[in-house]
């Protein structure tokens, strides 16, 4: 298997959002693109699948709003329960507009965390990892395509001239 | 492309209104005259359960002792019945005899606020200058064309108030003021012809903007510069500073002075963000409607999804006013301020936690996908929701004080609604075939024909 691939590097992503286009519309397959911002419909030109963690974020946020109901049922009716202005706490529901806040609260805690820590998971990244990024400048302002090469160095080269890139560099991925 | 008014919709239009006002006339007619009508409708409803919409009268009977008020009286233990009197008497026929006029009344301001709340939403997308919505535009200005004769019929009848032909505002009868410490301490802003020239200015200065920023929106279709344009946006930059004081105390003025001893200081920002939401989902519903007649034809799903965004935001942002309105007055439970609550809870169940459901359950989940908010189903689906619910809204800030527990959704309630409706319907569509769907000469209406998602 090729392990040969290039570094096409753009220095604007509206230029690299039409060379992405225009790769793909040539059947040339793009690993992956590195960029110093998130470029606005990139992942539509790329064709990459719709992001799942909607999905999952709703789950959370059901499973943060289970979680508050049975800790406030726990805490203010079944272990403690008080009598505040008036209102003793004999039942959940009676007492519920006082837990909606924290309802709400722990609805938002538990989908914001734990669609960071699922984000995290699905793109590997953890504490200390080491940056995967070819080219430091994709983290300042240049745009980087990387594209396998099968045999097709030249032509991909032209195309690659062709769609704006300012520099080219074919990279030996050791494997 | 200019719209025509199709006859079909026309007839539509009139056949709600004449619906409409037959079942506001009958609605009239079978209001009690005399303080024995009253009392003989009363007696009558007892006996066949009291109806079958509100459920919490009979449940409730146990409790009400404790949050008993003047207008939450309930009757529903047989022995009451008996020992009705005078006073209590002459109470319901006052209520029995408010129910048409607050029917009337609710669905004037339902309707009038709709156009208000999309007068609102148009000013800001010109005051921000905003790229997604010019291909809205026309559709707006259509929506706020009802702002001047359904504001005139709002004051109206707020005038008919005035000359004592109905008990809607009881600080009006200076009966009830020289008996009244707290209402009389009110006078020097509660009285009728400070009331009435009050709500002529707010809604002078409202149809002002509206009748300027149409101009200059015509204007701008065929001018070769934009400064009609420049002068929409500082217009509405006015008028929205304008807006949101007289709204605040138009709410104050027609909604919460109904009830003279309770006040809220958020009631401004809760009434706003219920015109807010019914005007933003009454241009989505017309925009589909349009666009499904093959009108609008620039308009594309990302136009519609922003609507939904829209709808769904402020539907959460009316229930945060609505919850933080109520929970801090339920919680604290002092005397003067809970009673507003207690009566609607307790008269009030279903259509109180009902609108709950319709304005913000409902939305939240059939909203919350963002695929949905590009099927025109859903968004039409949800849309319908959420302006029922809202009419629910206005009906239980304004019915708990007019009727109290003798309120039903009856002819007058239904009648109201229709004719409003139909007459919405027609001054809309009107206003519609008077100037091109697109406003081409918007600057940015190239942005707004290319907006995508």
């Amino acid at each position: 298997m090729s392990n040969k691939v290039v570094h096409a590097l753009y220095d604007d992503d509206d230029v690299l959002l039409s060379a992405v286009k225009t790769i793909r519309s040539e059947h040339y397959h793009i690993e992956e693109v590195y960029t110093p911002f998130p470029v606005h419909g990139l992942d539509k030109a790329l064709g990459l699948e719709e992001t799942r963690i909607a999905i999952m974020a709703f789950i959370y946020g059901c499973i943060g709003l289970c979680v508050a109901v049975a800790m406030m049922n726990f805490i203010m009716i079944e272990d403690w329960p008080q009598n505040i202005g008036g209102k003793p706490s004999f039942s959940y529901l009676e007492n519920m507009p006082a837990f909606v806040p924290i309802m709400f609260e722990m609805t938002v805690f538990f989908a914001a965390h734990l669609m960071v820590i699922t984000f995290y998971l699905r793109s590997k990244l953890w504490p200390f990892k080491e940056a995967e990024n070819p080219n430091p400048l994709t983290t300042d302002d240049k745009f980087l395509v990387e594209i396998e090469i099968h045999d097709n160095q030249k032509e991909l080269e032209k195309l690659l001239k062709k769609s704006g890139a300012i520099e080219l560099s074919i990279i030996e991925k050791s494997e | 492309m200019t719209y025509t008014f199709p006859n079909k919709l026309r007839n539509l239009a009139f056949t709600f209104m004449a619906i409409g006002f037959m079942g506001l006339v009958y609605g009239f007619l079978i209001a009690p005259k005399t303080v024995e009508e009253a009392k003989a409708i009363v007696t009558a409803s007892h006996g066949e359960g009291h109806g079958s919409s509100h459920d919490s009268d009979d449940s409730t009977a146990g409790s009400h002792a404790s949050a008993e008020t003047h207008e939450v009286e309930t009757h529903t233990t047989p022995s009451h019945e008996n020992t009705h009197d005078a006073a209590h008497d002459e109470h319901v026929f006052h209520q029995l005899s408010n129910k048409p006029w607050a029917a009337l009344y609710v669905a004037a301001f339902f309707f009038f606020m709709i156009s208000l709340g999309t007068l609102a939403f148009y000013a800001i997308q010109r005051a921000a200058q905003a790229g997604w919505s010019p291909v809205l535009f026309r559709v707006m200005e259509g929506i706020t064309a009802y702002l001047l004769p359904g504001g005139i019929i709002v004051i109206v009848l707020l005038a008919l108030s005035g000359m004592h032909l109905n008990h809607l505002f009881i600080w009006m009868d200076p009966e009830v003021v020289a008996h009244d410490k707290l209402i009389a301490g009110k006078t020097g802003f509660l009285n009728t012809p400070f009331f009435l020239l009050r709500a002529f200015f707010y809604l002078s200065g409202w149809t002002l903007y509206r009748y300027f920023s149409r101009k200059f929106s015509l204007a701008q279709d065929t001018a070769d510069d934009i400064s009609n344009h420049k002068k929409n946006f500082r217009i509405s930059a006015a008028f929205l500073v304008f807006y949101i004081v007289t709204e605040s105390i138009m709410s104050w003025d027609w909604i919460m002075s109904i009830d003279p001893h309770w006040f809220s200081t958020l009631f401004g920002w809760y009434v706003f963000a219920s015109m807010f939401v019914s005007g933003i989902t009454t241009i989505a519903l017309i925009t589909i409607y349009l666009k499904s007649k093959g009108y609008l034809e620039f308009v594309n799903d990302s136009h519609i999804h922003d609507l939904g965004k829209f709808m769904f935001g402020i539907s959460v942002f009316w229930t945060y006013l609505w919850f933080s309105q109520f929970m801090l007055i339920w919680y604290s439970n002092i005397p003067e301020e809970v009673t507003y609550f207690i009566t609607r809870i307790e008269d009030y169940n279903l259509p109180f936690f009902g609108m709950l459901v319709m304005n913000f359950i409902f939305p939240l989940l059939i909203l919350m996908n963002s695929d949905y908010k590009r099927v025109n189903y859903f968004i039409v689906m949800a849309g319908i929701v959420i302006i029922l619910g809202h009419y629910m809204d206005v009906f239980n800030m304004i019915m708990p004080s007019a009727v109290g527990d003798q309120w039903f959704i009856g002819a007058a309630e239904i009648g109201g609604f229709f004719f409003f409706f139909g007459l919405f319907i027609f001054i809309v569509f009107k206003e519609l075939t008077k100037a091109p769907l697109l406003a081409k000469g918007d600057p940015y209406m190239g942005e707004s024909e290319r907006f995508h998602y």
